[in-house]
């Protein structure tokens, strides 16, 4: 049957295979540049958003408001007061007079309502960043033929106003003051819940926890909720610290509810129910940093007669200390960018005023970036693209942050 | 000097130093195998006998730091030489490991898998896969132990067996020369005795150079040893070479003769 | 002359005794709630939301067969066919599939197989990055780039300015960085000694890491797809952004379709009343997909352990 003196032939075709290999090498090469170019894409898309020409309209042209030949901008307070009596009607102005007399605001604001009631400035039309620099002869004969009553200016979406602005319907005067306010009280409570209880569980499950049925159970389950989408813990929020827990997290129970909510749709579940989604992932991050911890630490405290929470205490939690926060910082992350879970629980489409505690309305900053991504209008797409800016810088220092930190202890 | 044989040479080093970054792991040198015979390198922990193979078939270029000096030659051919394709090196110079590793395939695919990959080619007048397979797993003496569970995984194998499976799977390219790197350290005496054995047996087909920390395993297979220690600098250096009987009974050297009586190492 | 009796006890031996020490005592107790904690978390998913849930399909107005058949939702109507949202979540999901599964392969296969140590510790932060930006951004993003790029190239007439086409794809890029550090993870953990085993028969680079190492990893790429198409099935605020609003039974993807977590979000987001039909009918959309993403994560989770002992 088997003939062993047979020797097969082998044609090896190197050069053939070798040929493959460069190519299939560089897909794989080209499959990873590809990667970072969505990541550069992305970013230019939102710059190109965030600053650019708008075509501007004006309802009075600033340049008639000028008093005895000295143009608007250099005008005195006084002035600029009668120069809003004259513009805005008696009734507008017996409102304003009311709300804080005229005399004793500042200049800057007094100018400030000026331009919002008499100038009124409209944008008519917006433009790319990369229009604005390379197309400039195109972008400027394009506003002079559809708008010409429009001036052009080239805007810069992100600017120190935004920050001071709270949410507005005029494009030009909506800021995301609120939204950065709400997010923090969110995120402050969130940690406030999920640090501790996260740390705990991940010191339980690594220093206390004997391998039975209970204790797999806990881990399998908190794996499992690592992986639950995150609208789903919207959902449980909405049922659970909403509505079953209302007069709790209204501030009714302590008769310290908001008068403008007074109902569960506040910060506080907000917070609530962001914990609960990064708590798992606080979890998971604190044990990683925990099980790094070397045994004969452990072993050379408990041979000095020290107790488990004492061992725990004095040696593995401040040398496990570095990645618990470094993942904490990560997970925290991750819920300051949630958007889904919080429009479930009910943050509030339009809040002008700032949150004055845990039981206030709330908006938040990626919320904010949804709603205005949402509307129709060019304009708010610019403001959410300057609003991501915002979100993106703090996101990316909070990273910063939490890299540092893991480069200086794990130098040690 | 270039450490000669009676025989004719199936691979030659020549002034090879063989470095890891800056660290030069062997120097200087000359060593020629000779063909169809066991020849193998000794010598303590750390001195460079596992480089020295490895870079008989370019292998030790997976690890990035490494380059070489010198030269190997090969069928007269310089294997460094820029235009040599490391993958044909390769395959005519097959390789042996330290620990059994299979591929998670069949026993079948394990064979088979090597051969298909250089082109093999049956029909008349040669053997097909099936054949080919069954002719190398006799040669690694494992067909009886085999024949009836080809398809089984090749780790559900003792470990002597795998490792008789890896021989089998480096001959299965039909390569000019075998280099195994401690094959027997992982294995209990008789799976040991088995692959001593098959080394023999091999040793009229293949040129086989064998890297071994086992003196008694040195002097029970191999024709000629080659003995490599460390000098002042932890550089390899090699010290001695020749037929094994005279290198066991007569060194020149006094550190042959220390490390064979067991005085260090 | 010994004495055999038992020594008394002396003050010193009485210090070796067990003492209580009810502040360990506490402490553990503490910890042991923090871990049971997040069962509750769990109970209270499948409590609150299954209780919903059960009163949306108890109402007379439901029938569970035209539930999971029906390829109409229109609550206002009582129309609850689910199938238009579930469609809409395979086909983003699909998408997103389409370019995270290929491209995170070969991303992987690069990192673990090509890269140098040094280039690796740069493009691994880098694709953290990319996993760590919000997915409101993303959702932003298809609307505004991907789906100009998509009516650009395929005309304006054939792609809607929402479409599910745009928020898979760019879902996919989402997912990009998930499936590539999951799958090289599975890369990394194959031993070297096989890689060295095929280069040694004269393998190239390029057929170990496909012919040997891939399918070495197999189990563990598997555990990476499915935790992507979990994540796909999951991902709320792409689709809410860019692929539609108003649940829409087709198979077009440059047409406007609402998917599960798309529908919820929208309904929630506005005035809705508590305990109505509408209301009631989201938790039966959530539990759906809560039970949807559990098997899938399990499953994962199964497959990563059993490789793990494979080479462990």
């Amino acid at each position: 049957m088997m003939n062993p003196g047979l020797t097969p032939v082998f044609e090896p075709s190197i050069p053939q295979r070798n040929r493959r290999a460069a190519f299939w090498r560089l897909l794989f090469r080209l499959s990873t540049v590809v990667g970072i170019v969505f990541l550069f894409l992305l970013l230019v898309n939102i710059v190109n958003q965030s600053f650019g020409y708008v075509a501007m309209e004006t309802r009075v042209d600033p340049a008639t408001l000028a008093v005895n030949g000295v143009p608007l901008e250099e005008l005195e307070k006084e002035d600029l007061i009668d120069v809003l009596q004259a513009n805005v009607s008696a009734g507008k102005f017996r409102q304003l007079e009311r709300e804080q007399p005229l005399a004793e605001r500042s200049r800057d604001e007094i100018y400030a309502l000026v331009w919002e009631d008499v100038v009124q400035p409209d944008i008519a039309s917006t433009w790319l960043l990369t229009d604005s620099l390379f197309r400039q002869g195109a972008v400027r004969a394009e506003a002079a033929e559809k708008y010409p009553q429009a001036h052009l200016v080239f805007r810069s979406w992100l600017n120190a106003s935004i920050l001071q602005k709270p949410q507005s319907s005029e494009p030009l005067n909506a800021g995301v003051r609120t939204a950065i306010l709400g997010s923090l009280w969110t995120i402050g409570i969130t940690i406030f819940v999920a640090f501790p209880l996260g740390v705990g569980a991940a010191i339980y499950l690594e220093e206390y926890a004997v391998d039975n049925w209970v204790n797999r159970l806990l881990q399998t389950n908190i794996n499992n909720l690592a992986g639950v989408p995150s609208i789903i813990y919207g959902m449980l929020g909405l049922a659970i610290f909403v509505r079953l827990l209302e007069p709790i997290t209204s501030g009714a129970a302590f008769s310290l509810s908001d008068p403008t909510t007074a109902n569960g749709r506040t910060i506080l579940s907000a917070g609530l129910t962001l914990a609960l989604l990064v708590l798992p992932l606080i979890i998971i991050n604190a044990q990683e940093a925990i099980r790094a911890v070397p045994n004969s630490l452990r072993q050379a405290s408990y041979g000095l007669g020290a107790t488990r929470w004492q061992t725990i205490w004095h040696h593995v939690l401040p040398s496990a200390i570095p990645g618990i926060l470094t993942g904490a910082i990560l997970a925290i992350s991750r819920a300051i960018g949630e958007t889904a879970p919080l429009v479930v629980v009910g943050a509030a489409t339009y809040i002008t005023f700032d949150p004055s505690g845990p039981f206030s309305k709330f908006t938040t900053l990626p919320i904010q970036i949804y709603q205005w991504t949402a509307r129709p209008q060019a304009e708010f797409r610019n403001l959410a693209a300057a609003a991501i800016l915002v979100l993106l810088i703090l996101l990316l220092s909070l990273n910063a942050f939490a890299i540092v930190l893991r480069n200086r202890y794990s130098k040690k | 000097m270039i450490a000669n044989t009676p025989d004719p040479s199936a691979i030659q080093a020549q002034s090879l130093s063989v470095y890891y970054g800056d660290f030069r792991a062997l120097k200087e040198v000359n060593l020629s195998i000779p063909q169809k015979k066991v020849t193998a390198i000794i010598g303590p922990s750390g001195c460079g006998k596992s480089t020295a193979l490895r870079s008989f078939n370019r292998m030790n270029e997976l690890v990035p730091t490494a380059h070489i000096t010198g030269e190997i030659l090969f069928m007269g051919q310089n294997i460094y030489a820029s235009d040599v394709d490391p993958v044909e090196v390769r395959r005519r110079v097959g390789m042996v490991f330290q620990k059994p590793n299979p591929f998670p395939k069949s026993i079948y695919e394990n064979v088979a898998w090597g051969a298909r990959l250089n082109g093999f080619r049956g029909g008349v007048g040669h053997p097909s896969m099936d054949e080919w397979v069954e002719q190398c797993l006799h040669k690694a003496a494992l067909w009886d132990e085999v024949k009836d569970k080809l398809h089984q995984s090749g780790l559900s194998l003792s470990g002597g067996q795998q490792q008789r499976l890896c021989i089998a799977r480096a001959i299965a390219v039909k390569p000019e020369i075998i280099l195994m790197d401690e094959p027997a350290s992982a294995l209990d005496p008789i799976a040991t005795l088995k692959i001593e054995e098959l080394m023999r047996e091999l040793a009229e087909e293949y040129t086989i150079i064998v890297v071994t920390h086992n003196m008694q395993q040195a002097a029970r297979v191999s024709d000629y040893t080659a003995f490599f220690t460390m000098d002042e600098d932890r550089a390899g250096i090699l010290v001695e070479y020749g037929a094994t009987n005279q290198i066991f009974t007569n060194p020149k050297d006094s550190r042959t003769e220390g490390y064979i009586t067991g005085r260090y190492g | 002359m010994t004495n055999h009796l038992p020594a008394k006890e002396t003050p010193a031996a009485s210090q070796l005794r067990r003492r209580h020490r009810p502040g360990e005592r506490i402490i553990q107790g503490f910890l042991f709630f923090c871990g049971a904690f997040s069962i509750l978390t769990t109970l209270g998913i499948v409590y609150e939301i299954g209780k919903e849930a059960l009163l949306f399909f108890r109402s007379p107005e439901v029938n569970l067969w035209k539930f999971f058949t029906g390829v109409k939702w229109q609550p206002q109507i009582g129309e609850f066919g689910i199938l238009p949202l579930v469609n809409a979540t395979l086909t983003t999901t699909f998408f997103a599939m389409l370019i995270a599964l290929p491209l995170g392969l070969c991303v992987a296969i690069y990192l673990s197989e090509y890269a140098s140590a040094r280039l690796r510790g740069w493009l691994k932060p880098i694709l953290e990055l990319l996993a760590g930006i919000p997915t409101v951004v993303y959702g932003y993003f298809a609307l505004t780039f991907m789906t100009p790029l998509l009516r650009t190239i395929f005309g304006k007439d054939v792609v809607g300015i929402y479409n599910t086409a745009s928020a898979g794809l760019v879902m996919g890029i989402l997912i990009l960085p998930l499936i590539a550090s999951m799958s090289e993870d599975a890369l990394s953990a194959v031993p070297r000694s096989l890689r060295e085993a095929a280069y040694g028969l004269g393998a190239t680079k390029l057929e170990t890491a496909v012919k040997i190492v891939l399918p070495a990893a197999l189990s563990g790429l598997a555990a990476a797809l499915i935790v992507g198409i979990s994540r796909a099935i999951g991902e709320t605020m792409i689709v809410a952004l860019a692929a539609g609003a108003g649940p829409n039974f087709t198979f077009n993807p440059f047409k406007a379709a609402e998917t599960m977590t798309g529908h919820i979000v929208r309904i929630s987001g506005g005035d809705l009343s508590y305990d109505s039909l509408d209301y009631n009918s989201l938790f039966a959309i959530g539990i759906l997909l809560f039970f949807a993403t559990l098997v899938l994560n399990i499953i994962s989770q199964r497959i990563v352990r059993r490789f793990r002992e494979v080479y462990e």
